[in-house]
C-alpha cells in the first residue's frame, strides 16, 4: 500500500450525503475534496443511488477544501445525473472555489485520455515483418557506409588531400589498444588455463597430456586468440565508437562539423578504422603470448611439464603459419568492429535513449559479424590448406 | 492548498544556504523566504546558480551547509525517500520538460498519481483529461509520445504533470526558454491563470524579464553569491551594475515598456 499518511493529513474527512424528499434530492457534500480523497469519494460516487429523483441540489456549502481533482468529481457527478434526466437545480460551492470550479466546468468536456491499445497477435506480425525489412534495408545501408569508407580510407592513405588526422590516429590507437592490455591480457591467461586444463584432462586418459601443449598452442593462435581478444574490443572499443559518434550527434556536433565543411568521414569514422586495424592485430599478438603463458603455468602445476620441455614441444607443434593465420584476420576483425561501431554512431538521432539502444546494438551486431566470418575464414583456409 | 494555509505564510524558509562546486562558490549564505500564493521569480545571470538553488530546494542537491525548509520540513539533508511524501505537495517542471520518453503523455501524468494514490483507472484517465484541458493541450495529446510533441506542447505536458496532484508549490525552471514570444506569453498566461484557479504558490526560474514583468509578485535576483528580493520598481533603483544593466538595459526598458 502506498501511503499517504505521512504527507497528507486531512483535518476534517470528505462526506457525502444523499437526502431525498418525493420527487427532489439534496445531494450535501463537505470536508476536504482534495486528491488524497479522491480515490474514496469516486468509489462513494458512485455507489449513491439518485433514481427517480428529477430535480437534484448538490449543496457544498459545507466543502472546507477543494482543488481540482475534487472540483472534478463534483462536475462529473452533475453531468452524470443530467445525462440521466434529471435536473440540477443549484450548485452551491464556497465562495473562494466558484472560479475554479466555473472554469472547469467551461474548459474540461474532453473525454477521460486513453491508452494505446496492448499488443495483439497481428501487431507482433506486423513487428516481425517491419524488423525484417529494417535488417534488410540496414544490411544494404551498412554496405553503402563500407564503400563509402573504403574509398576514403584508400584516398586518405594513397592520395592525401589534406594532412590526415594524425594525432586522432594515435590516440585511436591509445584508446582501443593500450587501455586494453589489461582486460585482454587477464582474460587471455585465464582462458589459456582453462583450455590447458580441459585439454590435459582429456588426453590424459590416453596418456597423451604432452599433445595439450599441440593442442593450446594451435588452438589459441589459429582461433582463440583473436576471437576472445576481436569479441572483447568488440564490447570496449566498438560500444564506445558508437556511444562517442552518437553523443556528437546528439549534440549537433556532427551538424556544426558539416556546416564549417569538415568531411565527417575523415575525421570521425577514418581514425578510428585506421588506429583499430593497427590496435588489434597487436593487442591479438599479446593475448596469443599471455594465453600460452597461462596455459604453460597450469601445465607446469597439472601435469609437472618445465619449461624448457614446453617450449620444446611448442616449437614442434606450431609454425610461423601458425600464429600468421590468427593474425591475418585481426585487422579484418578490427575493420567490422569500427565499421559497424561507427555506421551506428552516425545513424543515432537527435535524442539520448537513441544512443543507449544503437550501442547495445553495435555491440551485438559487431559480435555476431565477427562470429560468423570467423566460422567464414576457417572454412576458407583450410579448404586452401593452410 | 490541501493545508490550510492563510496567504502570506513562508512555504519555503531558506537560510544561511552555501553551495560550491570545488573551488566555485555559487551561493553563499543566501537566505530567502516564499510566502504562500506568490509568484517568485527567480533571475540571474547564466551560472549565477539559479538551476541550483531550485534543485537544492527540492532535495536533488546537497548544500555544503545551511537550511532549506518547505512546508515546514527541511530537504537540504533529506533523500527523496525521507521527504515523506513532499513530492505529493510540489510540482516541478524541469527546463526541457523531463517527461519520460517511454510513455505516452497520458501515461506521464498518471505517474505522480499511480505513485501516492488508490485512484481507480478510470478516474485518473479523467483526471488526465481534464490535466490536459487545463494546460490547454488537445485531447488527442494524451496519446502522443514525448518525442511527437513540439517545444511548447512538451512544456505543457510537463506542466500538467507537475500539476497532477494538485500540487500547493509549482517550481518553474526556466518555462518559457526555448519558446517563441507569443507561445511564451500564451504560457506565462497559463501560469498566472492556473496560479489564480488553483492558489498555488509558484517559484519560477526564468531569463526572460517579459515573464517577470507578466506574472511575478517578488523577484529575487542572485548576483555576486547572494540575492535580493524586490520588486521591479525596487530592483531598478538598485546600484549593482548587473541589476541595473537587467532591468535598464536595452532590453529590460523595451520589455518594461520604455523608450530607448
Amino acid at each position: 500500500m502506498r501511503n499517504l499518511a505521512p504527507a497528507i493529513t486531512i483535518a476534517t474527512p470528505a462526506t457525502l450525503r444523499l437526502e431525498k424528499e418525493g420527487r427532489s434530492a439534496r445531494l450535501v457534500i463537505g470536508g476536504e475534496w482534495v486528491v488524497a480523497e479522491a480515490a474514496r469519494m469516486d468509489r462513494e460516487l458512485h455507489g449513491i443511488d439518485a433514481g427517480g429523483s428529477a430535480d437534484i441540489a448538490i449543496d457544498g456549502s459545507g466543502i472546507v477544501l477543494l482543488d481540482s481533482a475534487g472540483a472534478w468529481l463534483i462536475l462529473r457527478t452533475k453531468r452524470e445525473l443530467e445525462a440521466k434526466n434529471a435536473r440540477v437545480s443549484s450548485i452551491d460551492l464556497p465562495e473562494r472555489y466558484r472560479q475554479l470550479f466555473e472554469r472547469l466546468e467551461k474548459e474540461c468536456i474532453a473525454p477521460p485520455v486513453t491508452h494505446p491499445p496492448r499488443h495483439k497477435l497481428e501487431d507482433y506480425l506486423a513487428r516481425l515483418g517491419r524488423g525484417t525489412i529494417h535488417v534488410a534495408r540496414q544490411s544494404y545501408d551498412l554496405v553503402g557506409f563500407l564503400g563509402r569508407v573504403a574509398v576514403e580510407t584508400s584516398e586518405a592513405v594513397v592520395a592525401p588531400r589534406r594532412e590526415l588526422p594524425f594525432p586522432a590516429f594515435i590516440h585511436q590507437i591509445e584508446e582501443t589498444g593500450l587501455t586494453a592490455l589489461p582486460i585482454v591480457g587477464m582474460l587471455a591467461f585465464l582462458l589459456g588455463i582453462v583450455l590447458a586444463y580441459q585439454g590435459a584432462d582429456q588426453l590424459k586418459r590416453f596418456s597423451a597430456q604432452i599433445y595439450t601443449i599441440d593442442f593450446l598452442g594451435v588452438g589459441f593462435l589459429r582461433e582463440l586468440g583473436g576471437l576472445v581478444t576481436a569479441i572483447i574490443v568488440a564490447g570496449r572499443s566498438g560500444s564506445a565508437f558508437t556511444a562517442q559518434i552518437g553523443t556528437m550527434r546528439v549534440n549537433e556536433e556532427t551538424d556544426a562539423m558539416q556546416t564549417i565543411g569538415l568531411n565527417l568521414g575523415e575525421i570521425l569514422v577514418l581514425p578510428r578504422v585506421l588506429g583499430l586495424m593497427v590496435a588489434l592485430p597487436l593487442l591479438t599478438f599479446f593475448a596469443d603470448v599471455v594465453g600460452i603463458i597461462g596455459g604453460m603455468v597450469m601445465t607446469y602445476f597439472d601435469l609437472g611439464i618445465t619449461i624448457p620441455a614446453f617450449m620444446r614441444e611448442l616449437e614442434g607443434a606450431i609454425t610461423l603459419r601458425t600464429l600468421l593465420v590468427g593474425l591475418i584476420k585481426a585487422p579484418v576483425f578490427a575493420f567490422v568492429i569500427a565499421l559497424v561501431g561507427c555506421f551506428e554512431g552516425m545513424r543515432v538521432e537527435r535524442n539520448a535513449a537513441s544512443v543507449g539502444k544503437l550501442t547495445t546494438r553495435s555491440v551485438v551486431e559487431s559480435i555476431f559479424r565477427i562470429i560468423a566470418l570467423d566460422a567464414g575464414l576457417s572454412i576458407v583456409f583450410s579448404v586452401l590448406g593452410f | 492548498m490541501q493545508d490550510e494555509g492563510r496567504p502570506g505564510d513562508v512555504v519555503i524558509r531558506i537560510r544561511g544556504l552555501v553551495n560550491a562546486f570545488g573551488d566555485s562558490v555559487v551561493h553563499d549564505h543566501l537566505d530567502l523566504d516564499v510566502k504562500r500564493g506568490e509568484v517568485l521569480g527567480v533571475v540571474g545571470g547564466s551560472g549565477s546558480g539559479k538551476s541550483v538553488l531550485l534543485r537544492s530546494i527540492v532535495g536533488l542537491n546537497k548544500p555544503q551547509s545551511g537550511s532549506i525548509q518547505v512546508l515546514g520540513r527541511e530537504t537540504a539533508e533529506a533523500d527523496s525517500e525521507d521527504l515523506g511524501g513532499l513530492q505529493l505537495r510540489w510540482g516541478v517542471l524541469f527546463q526541457g520538460g523531463a517527461l519520460f520518453s517511454s510513455q505516452t503523455v497520458a501515461q506521464n501524468i498518471e505517474v505522480p498519481m499511480r505513485r501516492w494514490t488508490h485512484m481507480s483507472q478510470e478516474l485518473m484517465d479523467e483526471l488526465a483529461a481534464m490535466k490536459l484541458s487545463l494546460v490547454g493541450l488537445p485531447p488527442e495529446t494524451a496519446q502522443k509520445y514525448p518525442s511527437e510533441l513540439s517545444g511548447g506542447m512538451t512544456k505543457r505536458a510537463g506542466l500538467a504533470r507537475a500539476l497532477a496532484l494538485d500540487p500547493e508549490l509549482l517550481f518553474l525552471d526556466e518555462p518559457t526558454s526555448g519558446l517563441d514570444p507569443i507561445s511564451a506569453a500564451q504560457f506565462d498566461e497559463l501560469i498566472r491563470n492556473l496560479q489564480q484557479s488553483l492558489g498555488l504558490t509558484v517559484f519560477l526560474v526564468t531569463h526572460d524579464i517579459d515573464t517577470l514583468r507578466a506574472i511575478t509578485d517578488r523577484i529575487a535576483v542572485l548576483v555576486n553569491r547572494k540575492i535580493k528580493v524586490g520588486t521591479i520598481a525596487t530592483l531598478r533603483q538598485d546600484p549593482d551594475p548587473w541589476i541595473h544593466e537587467y532591468f535598464s538595459g536595452v532590453r529590460g526598458r523595451a520589455a518594461l515598456g520604455e523608450q530607448g
